[in-house]
């Protein structure tokens, strides 16, 4: 099945590059068949891969280790999930998943779009094909994941530890998804460009895959912090990190688009900026996919270096680069906006300038994680600036996004009066001061000044959707006579993309409450602590019960339980270990069990007001000894068994694996009968839980405003019944007739 | 107020603060970034009182403890050199000999180098490798 | 053997459907020009993207975002919008027609 699949990737590339080629001649020529054809051709890759991916995750999943990366990436004790997943976890593996969700997205938007936008599309065709023939050669010419070895091995490496996570299950497919889906509307955006259509239908047609990239890149970004905070031992849910970066910058390029397409849907403006904008995002997409697997960064995350796929990437980075530059100077006469800014109290004014802060974002960061690169090519020496470079820009660009995303709900698109104005800012502006003012009384949150900003502009945001919810669902309810519950449902279902809107709002505002309070109030405590031994922590008492250990062939784990009391009441028992894993070192039978990959299992006590959070780190000093000797023995043991007659070695070798086996109970043993000192990290965190709860919600948010809105053709009779009703020598008249009777409502449409 | 004005004047505001925001970073950039070296550069360079960013491979064979410090050797990527590194905090979960690590490090005489405190940062061990060019 | 006949079956598969439109007499029906397809294509989504801001606008006099007197001068210019859109849209839709017959 090796060369099946190897095949099939060979016919995936071969029918992108036809159907890169059918598009463009369809696209030149005018002969809608060829451009059918390639959509098909699409469709058919889309096929392939998944047959491919099929394939190899079979492989994965029956631990056959003729396979090179299922010999190196799983192990017949990997777990079935984990075996699952484990394809993604490796280097060819994750260019397959690429190519084939690529095709996939792909096909989706051609089928969606088959019948529109009938000049934009052929280009755009051509462009995904471009990209899923660059993704398909590597893997056909550079990274084969069907690569077989002939060990006959009836054992793999393993999954890495650290990836046994139940986050890791997802992480990858997600943030692949955002970066694939993300490449739906830049192929969009390029093919408008192309094709000279650069009116709002693009937008449309494509914006749905806009906010679903937004969603899927979103979802994966969080499960990557949530995987940091529960499996890496450090404390922390964001590091800053390169990799991280990688992925967060895209996201906000993409949040930054999904608002001003809106713009110029409804007033024909930002034209160059949106074109921009999604080309730019499309860019910072594929450089997140290269920097993950450069090398050519510092990064806990970054993998191993591949200068042949680093060679491609940049060129395909720069011809994206400078492409979309060339065909916006090239476009920049049809892309000349229609409208122009009214006032700078109007909805548009907040989201430009919401885009500019959140553009900025993204290029603060992108200059810091990049810097040492920078300074390299300027100095000739790499300079890191580390995480703490990055607080004294994203902190107060942050603030102002929180602040934005509560204006912007509540202010009219056009124009709005200061009057209107001041009604509709004065309860949410009142909930926001309160909020500062009882913090700064009650608490000691002034003692960092922006996370104390920051709760006022989150409480201001949250306000401001509570208030519209109110307002909505009072409106609805006084024009159907339903219950509150039921308008507020009837309110949301009518206008998904508003009020999904505001949700995500809502939880973005919540998530920067968890973020503010858990990065600037937390205390953190280390500790060497025999059993029986407390530390303090936040006026928290934990206290080391005990020692616990169990071994078993694939793993040890040494732990403790731990005991919380606060002001003498006890808070919380825990429980958390480290975990080896054995190296594959013949040299050392014994060792090679303590010496291994490990892993932390947290002890994570989650509340709506502080997590606390704990691990231990145990070191295996004080049994080097014992580990020397039982090395020696059990050498000894394994070398007098090669030397008996074949016939009798499988039972002794039993015996000898069983002593082994045996030995290295007995030494783990000693670190709960003879315990020593082990060092622990505690923290106290508040109000952490609720990044978590505000990732949910603005994921449902924007679950919300993803389903495409009501059928056009039943709005398209209402619009001309709400035109026709203008009396036409009305607008002759310069507007100042009154307004017709029997004039048709869209009330009823509407709320 | 004239549009195209009004327009000229927003224009140059919203200019002025990029400007700005730019003038900021690249300065803080550079005034903040520390070089980030391999062991021979550090042995060449490093000069007491002086804390430095160590970036290499940790070498096989050197890690163990002594109580509470762990000890370990930074191999140079290119040269065969390695310092030796006196390490307290927290060692992160995927540290362990072959692997890409990055260290704040400090001069302590003849012992070798004294790594600051909760610094140590290690590489994620994937399974990503270069390809094989077997098929 | 089991992998090559799948690899044959994806093809086989992939050949039909990918050649399906070339080989269709559909596709030889003449159609009017996507030049003007795509203008009435364009006319539609403006006049969706208008209707929706007539929709909104009377949502936010709703929510009280808007005051009636602004509402009111906000509807109207939207309206005037709206019927231009539909004219053109109309003009667009009858050349489409003559161009087919």
């Amino acid at each position: 099945m090796a060369t099946a699949g190897r095949l099939l990737l060979i016919l995936a590339l071969i029918g992108a590059v036809y159907g890169l080629c059918a598009s463009l001649y369809g696209a030149r020529s005018g002969a809608r068949e060829w451009v059918d054809s390639g959509r098909r051709a699409m469709y058919s890759v889309a096929l392939i891969a998944v047959v491919a991916f099929v394939i190899l995750d079979v492989a994965f999943i029956t631990s056959d280790f003729s396979y090179d990366i299922v010999a190196s990436g799983s192990s017949t004790t990997t777990p079935l999930a984990y075996r699952a997943a484990a394809v993604w976890s490796t280097q060819q593996g994750s260019l397959l998943l690429w190519v084939m969700l690529m095709s996939l997205w792909a096909s989706l938007a051609l089928f969606v779009t088959r019948r529109r936008v009938r000049e934009i599309v052929p280009y755009a065709q051509a462009t995904m094909f471009a990209f899923t023939i660059f993704f398909a050669g590597l893997c056909v010419l550079f990274a084969n994941p069907f690569a077989t070895n002939d060990a006959h091995l009836t054992e793999g490496a393993g999954l890495d530890p650290l990836l046994r996570h139940v986050t890791m299950l997802m992480h990858p497919p997600m943030v692949y998804s955002g970066y694939t889906l993300l490449l739906v509307p830049f192929s969009f955006g390029v093919g408008a460009l192309l094709a000279n259509r650069v009116g709002a239908e693009w937008l449309q047609v494509t914006r749905r895959f806009a906010l679903a990239a937004w969603l899927c890149l979103g979802i994966g970004i969080m499960l990557g912090a949530r995987w940091s905070y529960t499996e890496l031992g450090w404390g922390g849910y964001w590091a800053w990190d390169p990799v991280e970066n990688a992925a967060l910058m895209p996201w906000l390029c993409a949040t930054a688009f999904i608002h001003s397409m809106m713009i110029q849907e409804k007033r024909g403006m930002l034209k160059v900026w949106n074109a921009s904008l999604v080309l730019a995002t499309g860019c910072l997409a594929i450089v997140g996919t290269f920097l993950v697997r450069s090398g050519i960064l510092s990064s806990i995350h970054a993998f191993v270096s591949d200068p042949t796929l680093n060679v491609s990437f940049v060129s395909l980075i720069s011809v994206m680069v400078i492409g979309s530059i060339a065909l916006v100077v090239f476009r920049r006469d049809s892309l000349r906006t229609e409208a122009r800014l009214d006032s700078l109290l109007s909805r548009e004014a907040v989201f430009l300038f919401q885009n500019l802060v959140l553009v900025a974002l993204a290029a603060v960061i992108f200059w810091i994680t990049f810097f040492p690169l920078i300074s390299e090519a300027i100095t000739g020496t790499e300079v890191s600036v580390g995480p703490p470079a990055f607080r004294p820009f994203v902190v107060p660009l942050a603030l102002i996004v929180v602040l934005l995303s509560g204006i912007g709900p509540i202010i009219a698109w056009r124009r709005v009066t200061a009057a209107r104005l001041r009604r509709n800012f004065a309860f949410p502006v009142a909930v926001g001061t309160t909020t500062l003012v009882v913090l700064a009384v009650a608490t000691d949150a002034t003692a960092h000044l922006l996370a104390w900003v920051m709760f006022g502009c989150a409480a201001f945001a949250i306000a401001t959707v509570g208030q519209e919810l109110a307002r909505g669902t009072r409106a609805r309810a006084a024009m159907t006579g339903a219950a509150a519950p039921v308008a507020l449902l009837g309110l949301v279902r009518r206008n998904r993309r508003r009020y999904g809107g505001y949700i995500v709002h809502l939880g973005f505002a919540l998530a920067m409450i968890g973020v503010a309070a858990s990065t600037s109030f937390q205390h953190q405590r280390y500790a060497f602590l025999r059993p029986g031994q407390s530390a303090q922590v936040d006026g928290y008492t934990v206290r080391y019960v005990r020692p616990t250990v169990s071994a078993t062939a694939q793993r040890l784990s040494f732990g403790a339980v731990l005991d919380v009391t606060r002001g003498g009441r006890h808070v919380t028992t825990m429980q958390t270990s480290y975990g080896l894993y054995p190296a594959q070192d013949p040299m050392h039978p014994i060792g090679r069990f303590f010496n291994g990959s490990q892993e932390s299992e947290v002890a994570l006590d989650s509340g709506p007001l502080r997590d606390i959070w704990a691990v231990i780190h145990p070191n295996v000093t004080p049994l080097q000894g014992l580990i020397a000797r039982g090395d020696q023995l059990v050498s000894r043991l394994l070398l007098q068994v090669s030397s008996l007659p074949a016939s009798q070695q499988p039972a002794e070798l039993n015996l000898a694996y069983a002593l082994r086996d045996q030995l290295i109970r007995v030494l783990a043993q000693r670190f709960v009968t003879h315990p020593w000192a082990s060092q622990f990290l505690f923290e106290v965190s508040p109000l952490v839980m609720w990044l978590w709860v505000g990732a949910i919600v603005a994921a449902l948010g924007g679950l919300i405003a993803l389903p495409p809105l009501r059928p056009v053709r039943r709005r398209a009779g209402a619009a001309r019944r709400l035109a026709s009703a203008v009396d036409a020598q009305d607008l002759a008249a310069g507007g100042k007739a009154p307004q017709p009777a029997g004039l048709v409502s869209p009330e009823r449409e509407l709320v | 107020m004239d549009p195209s004005r009004k327009r000229a004047i927003r224009l140059t505001v919203a200019l002025t603060a990029a400007l700005l925001l730019a003038s900021a970073l690249v300065y803080t950039s550079f005034a903040a970034g520390r070089d980030e070296l391999t062991a021979s550069q550090l042995l060449a360079r490093a000069r007491p009182g002086q804390t430095y960013i160590l970036a290499g491979t940790v070498l096989d064979g050197s890690v163990h403890w002594d109580g509470n410090v762990l000890m370990f050797r930074v191999r140079d990527p290119k040269l065969d050199v390695s310092v030796p590194v006196r390490y307290t905090g927290v060692v992160p979960d995927p540290f362990a000999p072959g692997r890409g690590v990055l260290v704040d490090v400090r001069e302590g005489g003849p012992s070798g180098f004294i790594g600051e405190a909760n610094t140590l940062t290690t590489k994620c061990p994937s399974k990503y490798q270069a390809a094989s060019g077997s098929y | 053997m089991a992998g090559y006949l799948l690899v044959l079956a994806v093809v086989g598969f992939a050949v039909y459907i990918v050649s399906a439109p070339l080989r269709s007499a559909r596709a030889r029906r003449r159609t009017a020009p996507d030049g003007l397809l795509e203008s009435v294509a364009e006319l539609e989504a403006a006049r969706d993207a208008k209707y929706l801001e007539i929709t909104d606008a009377e949502l936010d006099l709703r929510t009280g975002k808007l005051s009636p007197d602004d509402h009111r001068s906000l509807d109207r210019a939207l309206r005037a919008e709206a019927i231009e859109i539909l004219h053109r849209l109309d003009a667009a839709r009858a050349r489409a027609a003559a161009d087919e017959r």
